[in-house]
């Protein structure tokens, strides 16, 4: 019989494989001490698989050293193998973090669903996503996390799902978690007062998880109601995975079938049931966040409050206007007439009519979705929502032309720009001060390693662009070719035949039709886009020149950002005239984010360089992932949207498209009134940002 | 039994097409109708453009003579050309001349995709002169007061390229037409389809959520069409789950994910 190789054998035996991710906070003492209680040949066989292992993950190859020992215990060592193997496998398919999943869940691995048959969450978070957008109601996000929860605006599924055997049933438990959550999100399961009312309970675990169980029944009648498939599907679920009710669960949830039972009703019962039997909640009912979720949708209320208070006051104020009545003077919070409007629902769902006056009005392109969610948080418009807010931090007051830290005289290389004033209805008159800031270039190879790592949408969006070169085009009726242009040839002898003069254009000929497109991509800079964005701007930037210069088409990119009114600043990575080169990649490279979103300024200003372009097309590409804003306050709001409106006006006047690619959840509020109903796309997963911006280039220049 | 073949001008619309009515646009078109105005019709795909003008022309009792534009239409496609008959000589009229001969309706489905050179033929009918000039034939036309002048397009996610210049789409009267509302909706899908109203309220339902996908990834929600025709199948014994796969889904995006995710809330629906 061997020896079990000692502690020092079996660290340096570890660090062999998984150095790569030790450090000096993380060593392989740890799982070399767990591996140290095995026999020699368990220990042989751990060690082994640690190297394979090691040959797709070091990370994982480590955490299956650790889990080793314990796995080993429970399972014996027959099951290791199909433990690696499942951990590899999910790995394979989806990456680090399932795979970390599939390992601390053995049985889970290699019991009767085994990982052959589960399913992955990036594997299926697309479709998910688009499923509960379709679904009404706040559109929802789907991220992973190890326990199934939401906090109202995310949610969080876990990162693999391999209860059942067949891939298409563990689906269909992430459909039923995804839908079961989004419901609780929909129906008021997080009241305000959630925290306080299960506090009350002696037992914490036990109070959440029968409020769980009896949500889980009042959401299940609703969702029966209107989505009966999904019922079925998810009843289904229930009857092969949950344990049966105890006895009397059925009277005591029978009045959560009702249509108007709301979470208070499932807190009575449980008040009611807590001493006796309470049913375990389903399988995909997730678990209890609240804090969480209250703490999120309080932030979303506050903000979401205010906004709709402004857009209120802003079309009341507007309303008068048109009447000719003047606004009341008042001091700083004076209401404009509380109880002057109310809404109506108009059909169940988020379609509430908004009256003012007892007339219906239009609710302000900023606040329709707003309104909606605030319907959707309470349950209805609460009437506070309803009082207009008075002159506040979003208007342009007193203090007019005292902006803080500005100065009013043109410093030095600076253009002037003007800047829209809605309120005035003019313009004001030099008012921004832009400059054209160098780029830090960044030789790091950025360009070449992203065509590296997404090479297959690299090749794949440059042939399709390379397609739209458009080649040869047959020209018709002309004076000399290759052809005889049957239908002139027809059309000249019945008309020589009726007395007319022979034309000479009886011929086709090929010619090449040259594109006569020009774009300029303007990226959003601004502070906000740093980490993910800003690096999803920078990839589908690489991208997108790799495909235009198979294209042909000559185009420029500038980047923007700024502070207040006096320092704006744009960022050439590249000229309209200029060819691309190693420069250009290392600009791409290094363009950072950096402050404010002040778009007015920077749109005039690259509007100034497209019209100088003779081309027949010309392009105006924005990127960017919020709302105009800056230091300043007044920027963010209605007076930035309006600026930078006109801005575009101006730019379509001057015979340029403009178009936008955003990442703002919440850009349908504003986007229609700057770029058009059709003027603009929303790309909500930062990932597909540059297939995005290939296909829709590739659309608008057809 | 073989296709009925008849003369453009003689397509009279015999049965009154079944049409609901969204607005007042039906009063818009007729006052226009009455001041020699042409209209233009904006919406989404399938959103019964086409069937609002054949339910105009049977009000109006007037033939419609219906032209689909594309890339290649010429003038001569729409004015009319000489051909060879027998030896001779012989000008036939396209479809406006015929229109304007006869006083019936034009109506120009989707005229964006025409090239902008062959759009400007219609400028002399849309406006006060109400003419068509066909050089080729030596004459100039003057419209009967009967003719009518609609085109038609939709302006969601277009090509810069593709564009009604501010001169031809400054002479029509405009209507705007849209989906209706779910219960007229409902409706409408449950008569075309001979289908009871909850099934139909249900493919309803499934067409909203497809509209809210609208900027997520497809390019425009399912079209009343599309519910008809699935409400169709659902009548004819096809299940519920299968029609809207077939008739809905399919037909709405190639993109896997977003086939899977209109597939299952369909199933959700049914």
């Amino acid at each position: 019989m061997a020896e079990p190789l000692s502690l020092e054998e079996l660290e340096e035996r570890l660090e062999a494989h998984v150095c790569a991710v030790l450090s000096s906070r993380r060593t392989a003492v740890r799982p070399a001490r767990g591996l140290a209680e095995l026999a020699a040949s368990e220990q042989d066989r751990v060690l082994e698989w640690v190297g394979r292992i090691a040959g797709t993950s070091a990370e994982l190859a480590f955490q299956f050293a650790e889990h080793a020992p314990e796995t080993l215990g429970r399972l014996g060592p027959d099951r290791v193998p199909g433990w690696a193997l499942a951990a590899l496998d999910a790995y394979d398919r989806a990456g680090l973090f399932p795979a970390a999943a599939v390992l601390r869940d053995p049985e889970g691995a290699t019991g009767t669903g085994g990982a052959a048959g589960g399913v992955a969450l990036p594997e299926v978070a697309g479709v998910l996503q688009a499923f509960l957008r379709g679904l009404h109601g706040r559109p929802l996000r789907v991220a992973g996390a190890e326990e199934a929860h939401t906090d109202t605006e995310t949610v969080y599924l876990p990162p693999i799902q391999f209860r059942l055997a067949e891939r298409r049933d563990n689906f269909l438990l992430y459909k039923a978690t995804a839908a079961h959550l989004w419901a609780q999100a929909r129906f008021g399961t997080f009241r305000d007062d959630l925290l306080e009312r299960l506090a009350a309970f002696p037992d914490a675990e036990r109070a959440r998880r029968g409020f769980l169980a009896l949500e889980a029944e009042r959401l299940d009648a609703r969702l029966e109601r209107e989505l009966p498939g999904l019922s079925r599907e998810m009843a289904a679920l229930r009857r092969r995975l949950d344990v049966p009710a105890p006895a009397g669960w059925a009277e005591l949830i029978a009045g959560l079938a009702e249509p108007d039972a709301d979470a208070g009703d499932s807190l009575e019962r449980l008040s009611d049931a807590y001493g006796q039997g309470l049913a375990e909640p389903p399988c995909y009912a997730g678990a209890l966040y609240a804090e969480q979720a209250l703490a999120v949708k309080r932030d979303r209320q506050e903000r979401e409050l205010r906004q709709v208070r402004v857009a209120l006051s802003e079309l009341a104020r507007q309303q008068m206007e048109e009447s000719g009545e003047e606004p009341p003077a008042g001091e700083e919070g004076d209401t404009q007439g509380p109880g002057r409007f109310r809404v109506r629902e108009v059909s169940e769902g988020e379609d509430v009519e908004l009256l003012l006056d007892e007339q219906p009005v239009a609710a302000p392109p900023d606040a329709r979705s707003v309104l909606a969610s605030v319907a959707q948080d309470f349950q209805g418009i609460p009437p506070e929502a309803l009082v207009p807010a008075g002159p506040g931090p979003y208007h342009v007051s007193a203090r007019d032309g005292e902006d803080s830290g500005c100065r009013t005289d043109a410093p030095e290389g600076a253009w002037l720009y003007p800047e829209w004033d809605h309120r005035r209805g003019d313009y004001r008159k030099q008012w921004c001060a832009l400059r054209e800031e160098a780029v830090t270039p960044r030789y790091d190879g950025f360009v070449e390693r992203t065509l590296a790592r997404r090479s297959g949408l690299a090749r794949r969006l440059r042939r399709r662009f390379e397609a739209l070169r458009g080649g040869d085009r047959r020209l018709r009726r002309q004076p000399e070719g290759d052809e005889v242009d049957l239908d002139a040839f027809v059309a000249a002898t019945a008309g020589a035949l009726a007395g007319a003069e022979l034309n000479g254009g009886l011929y086709t000929r090929r010619r090449r039709v040259e594109r006569d497109v020009a774009a300029l991509f303007l990226v959003d800079a601004s502070g906000s886009t740093e980490g993910w964005v800003n690096e999803a701007e920078r990839e589908s930037l690489a991208l997108l020149t790799h495909a235009l210069e198979a294209l042909g088409d000559r185009y420029g990119i500038y980047g923007f950002s700024g502070t207040t009114r006096s320092r704006g600043e744009v960022y050439p990575v590249k000229d309209l005239a200029e060819p691309f080169s190693p420069e250009v990649a290392a600009r791409i490279a290094g363009l950072a984010a950096n402050d404010y979103t002040r778009m007015g300024a920077a749109i005039r200003h690259v509007t100034d360089l497209l019209a100088d372009v003779p081309t027949r097309t010309r392009l105006l590409v924005v990127l960017s992932d919020g709302k105009p804003d800056d230091f300043d306050g007044y920027y963010r709001g209605t007076y930035g949207i309006e600026d930078t409106r006109q801005a575009l006006i101006e730019a379509r006047g001057r015979g340029i498209h403009p178009f936008c690619v955003t990442l703002d959840r919440e850009g349908l509020d504003y986007l229609p009134r700057l770029f058009g109903a059709a003027g603009f796309v929303a790309v909500t997963d930062v990932s597909q940002l540059p297939r995005k911006m290939g296909e829709m280039y590739r659309r608008l220049t057809t | 039994m073989p296709a009925r073949a008849m003369r453009p001008e003689e397509y009279y619309i015999e049965d009154e097409p079944y049409y609901e009515p969204v607005a007042d646009e039906g009063q818009v078109f007729e006052a226009a109708y009455r001041n020699a105005l042409p209209v233009l019709l904006k919406g989404p795909t399938g959103c019964g453009k086409t069937r609002f003008m054949e339910h105009m022309a049977w009000r109006l009792g007037r033939p419609l003579i219906t032209v689909s534009c594309h890339e290649d239409l010429t003038g001569a496609d729409l004015v009319g050309r000489y051909l060879i008959q027998g030896g001779e000589t012989v000008w036939v009229d396209g479809p406006l001349a015929r229109a304007v001969r006869h006083g019936a309706i034009c109506y120009l489905d989707e005229v964006v995709e025409a090239r902008k050179d062959t759009t400007v033929v219609i400028h002399p009918l849309a406006d006060e002169r109400r003419a068509l000039p066909m050089e080729k034939h030596g004459e100039v036309l003057e419209a009967a007061p009967e003719f009518g002048l609609a085109v038609s397009y939709n302006p969601g996610y277009q090509s810069v390229l593709k564009d009604l210049k501010p001169s031809t789409r400054q002479r029509f009267v405009a209507l705007e037409l849209d989906y209706p509302a779910a219960e007229v909706e409902g409706r409408i899908v449950a008569r075309e389809a001979g289908l009871d109203e909850g099934t139909a309220g249900r493919l309803v339902q499934l067409g909203t959520m497809t509209r809210n996908l609208r900027h997520e990834g497809l390019e425009e929600g399912a079209s009343t069409r599309l519910l008809v025709h699935a409400a169709k199948l659902i009548a004819g014994g096809i299940a519920p789950a299968s029609a809207c796969r077939d008739a809905i889904t399919r037909a709405l995006s190639d993109e896997p994910d977003m086939l899977a995710a209109v597939d299952e809330l369909a199933t959700s629906l049914f």
